[in-house]
């Protein structure tokens, strides 16, 4: 649903040249949730305005549902007559909500349609039942000042659905707003990722946005994307960063010296099974337990356990190699609690 | 000079006076409000970026503020004439009055729309609106109460201005005061226009401060 290739974006100032982005290739997939995580100044900002051009590129390509955007002419400040009927149809939601004090709840939703030129009638009609689905029906005359944090953001939702995009774009929608908040507004854009089956491409510096609502994820550093897929094959990756930080073990005890330490990931059916007690009782091994978790992660049980398994890592092939045939995914680490 | 003696001057006066600064208001603000609107978009990383179009205005609108009026005035005798027909009378210092207004006017509403927040122009840009529906949706409707405010203070100006041009012929309550007032000595009528002026303008930045109260939502 959206492409990009080998995008970069450099900024020239007088200061001298600022490489935002280093060839990123990102693969959004129709009706999913995808999250870009990485910390300020990683490039991911830049990234989602490069997608519906609030930024052009400086080079590489942008595909939305089809349309080559960065093919389309305009520039950053005037956007030609093509990339702004395609913008239309790509709803865009800011971490500081961005409506317009000036009008009222309802006619800020109202104003994506007013510039497709829709009649006050049909504007009327769809900003009620925008303003319905984001649950602030009783708010359409209110001004944006009279709103919390989170409501301004269901505005803005509203707003960015007015036009009924088949894609979402979140500019660190949840960033401006307190946990509580957080987790209610990223319910909503499951929601209707759900039953509007919009596709979703938000970017966030908190994990735990991602390990909510997202179904793929993208890692990025210093302009690149380093890491990306779908959270469940993250997660069943050895030695994924991601994954290590969606579901960090790092509090829990790094064992004794001359034993080996292993980390048993398991999601979905697997987490049912007694595999440490059948392993135990299989090669009468005595285990020590240095920390477990489970969380729901991409809609999907997952755990991760640490485990101490006595003598050196050769002493305990076998066992690993049990682990393995049971479908768990073991990562090795070594005394000292790092990846083998 | 008894009050039935001034009444039916003052009034004349007034009507006068309020004439000449209402058109002059309305011409100022059908000029200036587009004007500094057009300064905001050429100038640099502005919607309409445009170099020679934004230092052509903004050095028209700097020279029109650095004029003393008085000189405007006079300097624009000829163009007066032109345009009305005379350069006696009220309607002849309406044109000086709008002149002098716009540039002022213009650098006002400059300050007023670049106070808008830039993600509001961004948030229009990626609904796919043009740079016209930026300007009407965003820059104007924000900036209004701003927009406003700087229109109540022009329109004080202006009936500052339009005493100066009083005392050169503009008639209006200006030409009342130097008439009577000062070449007549008539003292007491003096304090009475001199109060009309400060009832006038207060009663304008009231209006102008309450309106502009009410349209603030943000």
């Amino acid at each position: 649903m959206i492409t990009t290739k080998d995008l970069t974006k450099v900024y020239t100032s007088r200061g001298g040249r600022t490489t935002a982005l280093r060839g990123v290739d990102l693969h959004v997939r129709e009706g999913e949730v995808y999250g870009v995580v990485g910390t300020s100044g990683a490039g991911k900002s830049t990234l989602i305005r490069c997608v519906n051009m609030l930024e052009r590129p400086s080079s590489g390509t942008v595909t939305v549902d089809g349309v080559e955007l960065t093919a389309l002419p305009g520039t950053e400040q005037r956007a030609g007559r093509e990339l702004r009927a395609a913008r239309q149809r790509i709803g865009m939601v800011f971490q500081h909500f961005n409506l317009l004090a000036s009008r009222t709840v309802q006619q800020n939703v109202e104003l994506p349609l007013e510039i497709r030129g829709l009649d006050r009638t049909a504007r009327r009609r769809r900003a009620g039942e925008l303003l319905e689905l984001v649950g602030l029906a009783d708010k359409a005359q209110s001004y944006p000042k009279q709103l919390s944090g989170g409501q301004k953001q269901r505005v803005g939702i509203a707003r960015a659905l007015a036009g009924d995009p088949r894609v979402l774009l979140s500019d660190e929608a949840t960033s401006a707003l307190d946990p509580q908040t957080t987790r209610s507004i990223l319910q909503l854009l499951r929601r209707l990722n759900q039953e509007l089956g919009l596709t979703v491409l938000l970017i966030t510096h908190e994990m735990d946005v991602i390990k909510s609502v997202c179904d793929s994820a993208a890692l990025m550093r210093e302009g690149r994307i380093v890491e990306a897929g779908p959270l469940t094959e993250l997660i069943a990756t050895d030695g994924s960063a991601l994954a290590r930080e969606l579901f960090p073990l790092s509090e829990f005890g790094a064992g004794h010296g001359g034993s080996t330490v292993v980390e048993v990931t398991f999601q979905g059916d697997s987490s049912g099974r007694p595999f440490i007690s059948q392993l135990a009782r299989t090669y009468q091994i005595d285990l020590n337990i240095l920390g477990a978790a489970v969380e729901t992660i991409g809609g999907r049980q997952v755990g991760r356990m640490r485990v101490e398994l006595p003598g050196s890592h050769q002493d305990n092939v076998v066992p690993i190699g049990y682990l393995r045939e049971q479908g768990l995914q073991v990562d090795v680490l070594t005394e000292n609690g790092t990846l083998a | 000079m008894t009050w039935d003696e001034m009444q039916p001057l003052l009034q004349d006066a007034t009507v006068e006076t309020l004439q000449m600064v209402g058109i002059a208001t309305l011409v100022t603000l059908l000029v200036g409000l587009p004007l500094g609107v057009l300064l905001v978009l050429t100038d640099k990383g502005g919607l309409l970026q445009n170099r020679p179009v934004n230092k052509v205005v903004g050095a028209i609108v700097n020279v029109g503020r650095s004029l003393p009026f008085v000189i405007l005035l006079v300097a624009l005798i000829p163009f007066t004439r032109w345009v009305v027909g005379t350069s006696i009378g009220w309607q002849a210092a309406t044109v000086p009055l709008a002149i002098g207004a716009i540039p002022f006017y213009a650098r006002l509403v400059e300050t007023a729309v670049r106070g808008v927040d830039g993600g509001l122009v961004e948030a229009v840009h990626a609904m796919g609106g043009s740079t016209w529906a930026v300007v009407r949706k965003v820059l104007l409707p924000e900036s209004l109460p701003a927009l406003l405010s700087a229109l109540t203070t022009t329109v004080i100006a202006l009936i500052g201005y339009s005493a100066t041009a009083g005392t050169v012929g503009g008639g209006g309550l200006g030409n009342l005061a130097i008439t009577y007032g000062y070449m007549r000595f008539e003292t007491g009528f003096m304090v009475v226009i001199v109060i009309e002026l400060v009832l006038l303008v207060t009663l304008l930045q009231l209006v102008g401060d309450f309106l502009s109260k009410r349209l603030d939502h943000s």
